[in-house]
């Protein structure tokens, strides 16, 4: 008997979740076409003043990307869980956790990366100061793994649900409540040339922490759910 | 991996005084049965005598009610079974965007392949040699059925619990069905597999286990494996050669 190595089981998925994303790119890019329209909304509810949309710019683009993640957090688990997938991710003799860190790891890549790249541009949408640019990107990079990670434990959780898709938004939301005040926080006191190293510093340690409590609990979740 | 059933081994599995209930309503059980390498049992039941649950109970995805489950003589965990089980229930664990040999790929990645066997010899195996190709989403139900046999027939387990693998099947698909069956207990498997019995597993010595709730239920059905049974034992209802002639 050939037992394939967790390794090779991890690449297996990686491999299988992006030629998945691939054969569905038209679904992949609703998170930014989302983040876009809401974005081309504001000055246009608010008017053309650079001076308002400037103060806000950060702040919309970051609840903005936040709510375009949370749509797109239901697909994480929904077609494995509706195809059966999901059991078989169960019964493999490999870690649970570690197969769940590698999906969640792939769902943020092809969901929140594409956001982060075109946050710049979106943010110039808004008069976003060019100083509040990087220091945007970076609370992002931090921030959106964190949303993934949370999420897909609240995934996990109500995957065997029908229509779970308000139940979701009622657990994860305040949860992601912190991350947006430390993420925009950030951002806003950029913006008043104030230092923002410690808001930054607080998502970078709630990041740590999830990275490795996250997978755990997402996985005893989907145990949950699948009973 | 013994060749042959061994019966002074702990058996395979083993259930004792297993029963399951949701919200406090029985759904089976309880139940006594052993399961040794190199066997066939076919758990029969009409549509809701718990055959489904049954087996997802044995495969540790659902806690059982009362009773216990016990992998070679050691209680049973889903730590303990995962490498060792295939499981082919009603979603067959197939996507449907990806091509059929795409599909086996990801599951030789994921549990490993039996040795001489790779995923387009597993394909060819259950008669889709020329579908390596195709989209899964693309074949009929009796195809994907058969994708997802190839799926257990590649996992390098000893244990196969298949639910309703005839359904969907033609004539042709049942017979294949039953060599390979018939193939992995003489290479010292063992597999289970719920009919509402309409088919049966038709070569060897199949025991069944029943499941309806009028049927009998007594140690008899399940513990005196070295009594040659008769071709083939119906608990529930219709005859096999009348329902295999109209499949047809």
């Amino acid at each position: 008997m050939t037992a394939a190595s967790t390794w090779s089981a991890c690449a297996a998925l990686v491999r299988r979740d992006l030629i998945l994303v691939w054969r569905r790119r038209g679904d992949a890019l609703n998170p930014v076409l989302f983040a876009l329209m809401v974005i081309a909304l504001f000055p246009l509810a608010l008017g053309p003043e650079p001076e308002v949309l400037r103060r806000i710019a950060a702040g919309v683009v970051f609840v903005a990307l936040l709510i375009a993640g949370l749509l797109a957090l239901d697909t994480l688990f929904r077609s494995d869980y509706e195809d059966g997938s999901l059991e078989q991710l169960v019964l493999s003799p490999h870690p649970l956790s570690l197969l769940l860190a590698c999906k969640i790891g792939v769902h943020w890549l092809t969901t929140a990366l594409p956001l982060i790249i075109v946050a710049p541009l979106l943010g110039e949408l808004l008069h976003l100061p060019a100083e509040v640019r990087w220091v945007l990107v970076g609370a992002l990079l931090l921030a959106t793994p964190l949303l993934s990670l949370i999420g897909a434990v609240c995934v996990a959780l109500t995957v065997g649900m029908h229509r779970s898709g308000m139940l979701l938004a009622l657990l994860v939301l305040p949860l992601y409540v912190p991350i947006l005040i430390f993420g925009a926080g950030a951002c806003n006191a950029a913006a008043l040339a104030l230092p923002h190293a410690a808001p930054l510093l607080w998502l970078a340690a709630a990041l740590v922490v999830a990275l490795v409590v996250a997978p755990l609990a997402c996985a005893a979740a989907l145990r949950i759910s699948l009973s | 991996m013994h060749a042959s059933p061994d019966h002074e081994r702990p058996p395979l599995l083993e259930a004792r005084g297993l029963a399951f209930a949701r919200n406090d309503e029985p759904v089976f059980g309880p139940l006594d049965f052993a399961l040794h390498a190199g066997e066939v049992v076919l758990i029969e039941g009409d549509n809701g005598s718990g055959k489904t649950t049954l087996l997802r109970v044995l495969s540790g995805l659902l806690a059982p009610g009362e009773g216990e489950i016990r992998l070679q003589g050691e209680p049973l965990t889903l730590a303990a079974i995962a490498p060792q089980v295939a499981l082919l229930s009603h979603a067959n664990g197939l996507k449907p965007e990806l091509t059929t040999l795409e599909n086996l790929r990801f599951a030789a990645g994921l549990n490993g392949v039996r040795p001489g066997i790779s995923p387009p010899t597993a394909l060819a195996g259950v008669g889709l040699s020329g579908y390596e190709d195709v989209p899964t989403r693309r074949l009929s139900a009796g195809q994907k059925k058969r994708v997802a046999l190839a799926r257990v027939l590649l996992a390098p387990v000893a244990l196969w619990l298949l639910d309703e693998p005839y359904a969907n099947l033609d004539l042709d698909g049942i017979n294949l069905v039953n060599r390979l069956l018939e193939n992995h207990a003489n290479r010292g498997g063992a597999a289970l597999i719920t009919s509402h019995g309409a088919y049966a597993y038709t070569s060897g010595r199949p025991r069944s286990i029943p499941l309806n709730p009028n049927a009998v239920l007594g140690g008899n059905s399940s513990s005196d494996a070295s009594e040659p049974a008769a071709s083939k034992s119906i608990s529930a209802g219709a005859a096999p050669t009348s329902q295999q002639e109209r499949v047809r």
